[in-house]
């Protein structure tokens, strides 16, 4: 009895679990921590992409072609000329010029179309099964444009194209990753705890896959799948693609952490106690390195994003009904269309900002995880 | 001896690579459902022309698509050997021929890529390490941030767009339309510079930032070794002392990076080569994969797989020369 409450004494007066101390630092990181609320935002608004997005993806308008970006003026004059809080974007008018008849937008400063937050619109299905009609901004006649990050060629909203993309291509990276995550824990585990001549053989594998340029291997994997199948299965098989040369630098490092545990008196005397294989490893030899791995995982994310904004816009991975950053960026392929409407770079700055955060806050975490730092 | 030694290791093993390459890149070739000779067929058949089947199985025969994968893998990296890359079915042309002098201008857009890259990394290294958490190291340092981020076709696109909009010139190629197939000469090289600095500094920025991460690492831990001091103690000149000992032990690490720098400055030159439509390897390797033309397409990733092998087995060798640890390892 008294031994238990000395011991809730102990607890009380400060034992931290590895976690606790992994988050205590990873806190401290405020360039990573900030990151990781971007990125928890980029992937909510992925995941609410369909309440988030203004418009339909898809839904295309020839009068709208190439329009450009609407600005949101928070600020609107009554009948009586004082300003009052009405949030409004101006509408197009037309100019056509007469020498090259090239038709050109300038905003109509007559035209008012005001906004609403959480406004009525057509039913929709939120993650394809929650029943909705509301979203985050609408127009109230359902006619008139909103277009903040301006049209493309077909008159579809950029913006809308952009949120639905960043499902996709946040998606991508993660699935990417957890495959390639499986193949480098498991390749990279046998090869480290047993040794000998299969980790030989892993070992001139990976060296040659790392030897490689992998742009080239990529494309030649992506451009070999059937041109017929469905948008889904285009999708794993481009992730499958991409975790299949992906996988070494992971299996470097659970092997480079199998070899160092390996000789731990701890596992030793595991070992000497009779513990099965599967035991030492799952309970003794896991948890000791379970932060580093999600660490190393977190920074291969964005090389997968990379790596499939580069196919896609390419031309090689995902295709056109799906909406991906690197789909919507081969938009953006010819000069001409770069120079009439330059808004459809703004995937290009969420690919950025996407991979500059992720990389920040993997960084952050390789720091926490790290016991020996300072 | 040693060096020797090592240099018949390493040769043997980049032989045993590039056999391993060459059966992926074969695999790749035979990856697409059908051959081309079944494509063609159903294209013909399409178009409304008439099929004649027994050329159709004359050409199968010839080209040994009815065998088994062994024995067309050993039809296939026999004649590469000797130079015959094969035939592309959509150009109607031997691959050799497809490829002409698109090495060449490969191999050089590369090479000055990395020179640039060096010439970029090795001063801004120097100078955010000497002078750490200073202004110009920051910037240095969110400049690498970026220049990891961002992919290479967005640079290239950002380069064409402001070009276009600043100058009104489209910086696409590498020769204006006088000497696009002339023959080279004074004019056609001083062209050529004229053209190439993009898609270079493109290429460069790659892996500069990665480059510049590293130095500046290294040489932090150099500078705080006790023969510094001792050699500031002596009175020896600043950056003279700085650029004897610390940086030269710094760059060793440095330039066994190349193993991973090459295969970076490869696949980022393919893409950037496809968004400026430069005369290089990479449009026809793009081309060549969209239709399916697989002979070509495995024999251009062969080709760029050997000559990266082929660059990172000379630097191994230059190194294990500079550092006779490696040699003696």
């Amino acid at each position: 009895m008294t031994a238990t409450t000395v011991d809730d004494r102990i607890v009380a007066a400060g034992t931290e679990t590895q976690w606790q101390l992994i988050w205590g630092r990873f806190r401290r990181h405020r360039l990573a921590v900030f990151s990781g609320i971007v990125l928890i935002l980029l992937y909510l608004s992925a995941a609410l992409a369909e309440f988030i997005a203004p418009q339909d993806p898809h839904a295309f308008n020839a009068r709208f072609t190439f329009a450009p970006p609407q600005s949101i003026n928070l600020l609107d004059r009554n009948d009586e000329g004082r300003l009052i809080f009405r949030p409004h974007v101006n509408g197009y008018a037309v100019e056509v010029d007469p020498v090259a008849l090239r038709r050109t937008f300038v905003t109509d400063p007559e035209e008012k179309i005001p906004l609403r937050l959480f406004g009525k619109s057509e039913p929709y299905r939120l993650m394809g099964f929650i029943p909705m009609q509301h979203k985050l901004i609408t127009v109230e006649d359902s006619r008139t444009p909103l277009f903040l990050l301006g049209a493309d060629r077909l008159g579809r909203d950029v913006l809308s194209r952009l949120i639905h993309g960043t499902r996709i291509s946040l998606s991508v990276g993660l699935i990417g990753v957890i495959m390639s995550l499986v193949i480098g824990l498991v390749v990279g585990g046998l090869s480290g705890y047993y040794g000998g001549l299969f980790d030989l053989i892993v070992q001139r594998v990976i060296e040659f896959l790392r030897s490689l340029p992998t742009i080239p291997l990529w494309m030649g994997l992506a451009a070999a799948l059937p041109r017929d199948w469905d948008a889904l299965a285009i999708y794993f098989a481009v992730t499958i693609i991409l975790s299949l040369i992906g996988w070494t630098e992971l299996a470097r490092v659970v092997r480079g952490r199998f070899l160092a545990l390996k000789t731990e008196d701890y596992v030793t005397a595991a070992r000497i106690d009779g513990a099965s294989d599967l035991r030492i490893v799952m309970r003794h030899m896991v948890p000791a390195f379970t932060s580093h791995i999600i660490a190393a995982a977190s920074l291969a994310v964005p090389g997968m994003i990379l790596a499939e904004t580069a196919l896609s816009f390419l031309g090689l991975g995902l295709q056109a009904p799906i909406i991906s950053w690197g789909v919507l960026l081969q938009e953006a392929q010819n000069i001409r269309a770069v120079a009439t409407a330059p808004w459809l770079l703004w995937p290009g700055a969420a690919v950025i900002v996407a991979v500059l955060t992720m990389n920040f806050l993997g960084d952050g975490m390789r720091d926490a995880a790290d016991p020996y730092a300072q | 001896m040693a060096l020797l030694r090592y240099a018949v290791r390493r040769l043997l093993f980049m032989i045993a690579t590039i056999l391993a390459l060459s059966i992926v890149c074969f695999g790749i070739i035979q990856l697409p459902p059908g051959d081309f000779l079944t494509a063609k067929m159903a294209e013909m058949a399409a178009t409304g022309d008439a099929v004649n089947v027994d050329a159709v199985e004359r050409l199968r025969a010839q080209y040994g698509l009815d065998r088994p994968f062994i024995v067309q893998y050993w039809l296939w990296v026999s004649g590469v050997v000797v130079g015959d890359f094969g035939f592309s079915f959509e150009l109607t042309k031997t691959v050799r021929e497809v490829i002409g002098d698109r090495l060449g201008i490969s191999l050089a857009v590369e090479f000055l890529a990395i020179v640039v890259l060096w010439a970029i990394a090795l001063p801004v290294g120097i100078y955010s390490a000497v002078r750490q958490y200073s202004i110009g190291d920051v910037a240095a340092t969110i400049f690498g941030f970026i220049g990891l981020a961002i992919p290479n076709f967005l640079l290239a696109l950002l380069l064409m767009y402001i070009s276009f909009v600043a100058f009104g010139a489209t910086i696409t190629g590498l020769f204006s339309d006088e000497y696009m197939n002339a023959r080279w000469s004074f004019g056609r090289l001083v062209d050529f510079f004229s053209h190439v600095w993009a898609p270079v500094l493109v290429i460069a920025t790659a892996g500069s930032a990665q480059v510049i991460r590293i130095l500046r690492a290294n040489l932090l831990d150099e500078l705080s070794r006790p023969y510094v001091d001792t050699a500031r103690a002596k009175g020896m000149a600043e950056w003279r002392l700085i650029m004897r000992y610390p940086v030269r032990v710094a760059m060793n690490p440095l330039v066994s990076t190349i193993g991973w720098l090459l295969p970076t400055i490869i696949s980022s030159s393919i893409v950037t080569g496809i968004v400026l439509n430069l005369p290089t390897l990479s449009p026809i390797l793009l081309r060549s994969l969209l239709s399916q033309d697989m002979h070509l397409a495995g024999a251009l990733i062969l080709l760029m797989g050997v000559l990266t092998l082929l660059g990172t087995l000379l630097s191994d060798l230059l190194l294990a020369w500079i550092d006779p640890r490696i040699r003696m390892a």
